[in-house]
């Protein structure tokens, strides 16, 4: 049986790699590999997942120096001669291993308005959403965001500048800008404004490129560039 | 400095880029029109001096310049050296007077 040479970040921010021989199957994800390593090999080694199918958003780390989901990350695609070289997120706080403290990360999706905001109550009759309306379809464009944190980590204005939003919490914030059932969209385009906020954005796009999702974030931010100037135009933000 | 300045001095930029697009477009132009038999100092002075149209024409390219080139400025020196605040606005902003100073300077002299 073939094998893989896996090298595994260890530690916090301070650490190092530790060497591991993983058994090579057919079909396997780099997440079959990080099981394999805690179950087999060293149960200390600390990471992080959930629904193992692409859905929860819980498993990125950085495989062979790019952010991807390791639970539909093949080891066919990645392996580069045998070896894979697996670290936490970049531009996150490493908890250990593996794991990253993903409160910033959050705390900016609260940060750009990302909640929705809804004016209806209980007694009006539901909204009526065509879903080929402009509006439904650019929304549709950005709403199968899971939360991974790989264009986070992807993106150099995050690492130049700490403050900046980033590209997930932006681009959830322009789905609701497409809402027409928001009401909040005043605040939120001052919240998602300035040098923190969509105008950071250098488009660079390396959040597009390596969406597992296949969403372009910078498209959302683009929109938001555009919604944002208006509004700064009129005197509303 | 508030979000809405911010958000302006982003739409002052790229309008500024759009200016400066066909500006230097023009400029290129004109120089590779202008060498076709050699160039001297008098056959630019030639051209410029006393024309409204070159003088108006460079006049909008200097002030595109001092827009454009001050504000992308803050986002390198703010991305670089973590440097943000009054004292990175203050300066870039002296930047941007030098260079509409320097520029008009320049205009004037191939003007008059």
């Amino acid at each position: 049986m073939s094998t893989l040479r896996v090298s595994v970040w260890r530690g916090q921010e301070s650490g190092g790699y530790q060497e591991f021989e993983v058994p090579r199957l057919a079909s396997q994800t780099v997440l079959d590999v990080v099981t394999f390593i805690q179950r087999e090999l060293d149960p200390t080694l600390a990471y992080r997942y959930a629904c193992r199918v692409g859905m929860c958003g819980s498993c990125a780390m950085t495989v062979n120096g790019r952010a991807r989901w390791t639970c539909r990350t093949h080891v066919d695609n990645v392996a580069q001669g045998g070896q894979l070289e697996i670290a936490p997120l970049r531009n996150l706080p490493v908890v250990r291993d593996l794991v990253t403290d993903m409160t910033s990360f959050f705390d900016k999706w609260t940060g750009a308005r990302g909640q929705f905001q809804g004016g209806a109550t209980r007694k009006d009759d539901f909204a009526r959403v065509a879903p080929g309306s402009p509006a439904r379809q650019l929304a549709d464009a950005g709403i199968e965001c899971i939360g991974c944190g790989v264009c986070y980590s992807s993106c150099d204005v995050v690492a130049w500048n700490p403050a900046y939003l980033g590209p997930a919490a932006l681009n959830r914030a322009w789905t609701l800008v497409n809402d027409v059932r928001d009401t909040g969209n005043r605040a939120r385009l001052a919240a998602v404004a300035g040098d923190a906020g969509c105008h950071a954005c250098h488009t660079h796009m390396s959040c597009s490129e390596r969406c597992p999702k296949q969403l372009a974030p910078t498209a959302s931010i683009a929109g938001l560039k555009r919604a944002t100037a208006l509004a700064a135009l009129k005197g509303e933000i | 400095m508030n979000t809405r300045t911010q958000v302006l001095l982003w739409t002052a930029q790229r309008a500024s880029a759009v200016v400066l697009a066909l500006c230097v477009v023009v400029h290129l132009v004109t120089i590779i029109y202008a060498i076709r038999n050699g160039i001297t100092a008098a056959e630019i002075l030639g051209r410029t001096r006393g024309s409204y149209a070159w003088c108006g024409f460079y006049a909008i390219f200097v002030a595109a310049v001092a827009v454009h080139a001050p504000i992308g400025l803050r986002s390198v020196l703010a991305e670089t050296f973590n440097w943000r605040g009054a004292g990175l606005d203050l300066t870039v902003l002296a930047m941007g007077l030098a260079l509409a100073l320097w520029g008009f300077r320049a205009v004037y002299a191939v003007f008059t």
